[in-house]
């Protein structure tokens, strides 16, 4: 065997090598195969028949990506999702995002309370509308409010009072202008009424 | 002018033709047909996704009644919570889908012919099956207990009329009474499912026959859960106290059964013979009599290729759920639906010539074990090729903690409540 022959098997065992492994390593599962298996407890699509868990199609990527971040991480609170979200990569996580987003949010409508929705309807004019936009339809970001579960919005709501559960800047503000100016936490849950019969 | 030169035209022609000829050819490939023996959550769902994903795939699900009743949520039933009727689901949701339902028993499936046979003399040819056969009692194997047996000590481990049963003689049971449960062998449908229903009738005890006793006679030392169970057990049934309305004897302090006194309502074992009011068996299970009969099985389930579902002894038969041979996974409502996609995705990539596509699994299970008071497990799963096996995620999933707050306990009730609502839309709506 010459030098350079030699050299060559060399480069093809190393080659031959590399493959292997990487043949070993599964590649990553598709977007839709990814997102399957949120069905189970979300909805088809993503769209939840409550009554609590939540719709999580038509969320904005960003808002997604930074939910499951905090569940795996722990600083968002949760009774299963923590243990979930640690099962994906970044990569996985990303791409179910990207997945939800194209999927619309089903408003069947849920039962709320009409006069609270009436007076929260006002409150969520002045405290709320200008992160979320258009009845709480638009979420750049943040959570899709309207017609999702009122229960859920209303632990989301406990979690942001109670410390549990970081409020983003610009919603503090908000948070606490509310607490203040309407009367304390009682005032929450109008503006919940509202954004949850949102059809 | 401009003229079009004859020969050039005709060649055009031929250009087009010979396209509209190639293009039912691709088609062809992509379509064929798939027949799918059983309508339970993995069956149903395997159809629903298939056609989900390519709507020229011809799905036929053959299943021999005309509702499905679903075991999860049924110790709701049993504890007077819900009703019979909240856990059954039609196929109309499937017929909308696309899927071609026909009820019907399937009696034998010839796995070199590719037809699968039905109890009223149709045959379906298909270029895959796939079966769902779920579970059947492993009757005789405790003394006593028979199909017979069952008529009047129900085992409630299939929703129905065994539910009904089990629930009108609890009700009937004066207070005061013994229940007694004998739990299963590994590995059963649900594992949890057991403990979850003395929960459920303590509560329903607690509320409307305080002084009855639940005498769990277990063939194992220990149980799924176990000690999110038992703290439920101290916080609301005593458990621990000589007041426990609650006692679970495991198989090393004599709790395994040796025979069931049918005329007597009473169960022997190896110590003792307890005398109850109302007695309830969840024998031990294998894999639904189709598995067996077409050939399926080795020991009590279906073993398979853990990507695809596709059957080790014969090709060409996909099985999924409770009756295979999936390890790792529960035999969960959750991890069938997610088998039941898995196998779907597999099932459209091989009939276009593709290979499988990577799979993803997940199994969320919930158990209600007291007023405002529940827990789950969770695990997220990969496909590990080298060993072919379904592998948890290192670090993901696990249990609720043993130290959740009340409000945690009290969300995952109405999360429990959701996941049967959604679960059930994912697969026959």
């Amino acid at each position: 065997m010459t030098k350079s022959s030699f050299h060559r098997l060399l480069r093809i065992v190393a080659i031959v090598g590399a493959t292997g492994l990487t043949t070993s390593a599964f590649a990553q599962a598709s977007p839709e195969m990814l997102a399957n298996t949120c069905a189970g407890c979300h909805g088809p699509d993503g769209s939840s028949t409550g009554p609590a868990t939540p719709t999580i199609a038509s969320l904005s990527v960003d808002y997604f990506v930074l939910s499951m971040k905090d569940y795996k991480s722990g600083k968002r609170p949760s009774t299963v999702m923590g243990r979930i979200a640690k099962g994906y990569s970044d990569d996985d996580i990303a791409a179910m995002a990207k997945h939800f987003q194209t999927k619309p949010f089903q408003r069947p409508g849920q039962k709320v309370d009409a006069d609270k929705a009436k007076a929260g309807k006002a409150l969520a004019k002045k405290y709320c509308e200008s992160c979320h936009e258009d009845e709480g339809k638009v979420g750049e970001g943040v959570g899709v409010l309207a017609g999702q579960m009122l229960p859920y919005l209303l632990y989301s709501i406990d979690d942001f009072l109670d410390g549990k559960r970081e409020p983003e800047k610009r919603q503090k503000v908000k948070f606490d202008a509310l607490v203040k100016e309407q009367g304390g936490r009682g005032a929450f849950e109008p503006i919940v009424h509202y954004y949850a019969g949102v059809k | 002018m401009f003229t079009i030169d004859r020969r050039k035209f005709i060649a055009g022609v031929g250009a087009t033709t010979s396209t509209l000829v190639a293009a039912p050819h691709v088609a062809r490939a992509a379509g064929g047909k798939v027949v799918v023996v059983g309508g339970g959550p993995a069956g149903a769902t395997a159809a629903k996704y298939i056609r989900k994903a390519d709507p020229s795939i011809e799905v036929t699900l053959i299943e021999a009644n005309k509702d499905y009743y679903t075991c999860f949520m049924s110790n709701e039933v049993l504890s007077g919570e819900r009703t019979l009727d909240s856990l059954k689901f039609g196929y109309a949701g499937l017929a909308k889908a696309g899927v071609k339902v026909v009820h019907d028993l399937v009696v034998g499936i010839d796995g070199a012919a590719k037809v699968v046979t039905t109890q009223g003399g149709q045959k379906f040819p298909y270029d895959r099956c796939i079966v769902a056969p779920g579970i059947d009692m492993v009757f005789g194997a405790l003394p006593g207990y028979t199909a017979e047996a069952a008529e009047t000590i129900p085992h409630a481990w299939k929703a129905g009329p065994q539910t009904a049963l089990l629930r009108k003689q609890l009700e009937a049971m004066p207070d005061g009474g013994v229940f007694v449960m004998v739990a299963p062998p590994n590995p059963y449908r649900c594992p949890p499912g057991p403990y979850e229903r003395a929960s459920l009738v303590a509560h329903y005890f607690k509320h409307h026959k305080p002084k009855s006793k639940i005498i769990i006679l277990d063939t194992k030392d220990a149980f799924s859960k176990q000690k999110l169970f038992e703290q439920a057990w101290t916080k609301f049934y005593g458990f621990g106290t000589d007041k426990s309305m609650i006692e679970w004897v495991p198989a090393a302090k004599g709790g395994k059964p040796s025979a069931i006194d049918v005329a007597g309502m009473a169960v022997q074992t190896d110590m003792d013979t307890i005398k109850a009011a109302v007695i309830n068996v969840i024998p031990a299970q294998r894999a639904g009599k189709i598995a067996f009969d077409a050939g399926l099985t080795e020991g009590n389930w279906a073993p398979v290729n853990k990507a695809t579902f596709e059957s080790k002894k014969v090709a060409g038969i996909h099985v999924l759920g409770d009756g295979s041979d999936a390890a790792t996974m529960p035999k969960s409502g959750y991890a069938a639906n997610s088998q039941g996609k898995v196998t779907a995705a597999a099932v459209v990539a091989l009939l276009s010539g593709k290979p499988a596509p990577t799979p993803a699994y997940v199994n969320t299970c919930y158990s209600i074990a007291g007023e405002n008071h529940a827990f789950s497990v969770a695990g997220v799963y990969t496909y590990d090729g080298e060993k072919n096996a379904i592998a948890e995620v290192q670090g993901s999933g696990g249990l609720s903690p043993i130290d959740a707050s009340d409000e945690d306990r009290k969300r995952e009730v109405l999360y429990a409540q959701s996941w049967f609502r959604n679960i059930t839309a994912d697969i026959w709506g």
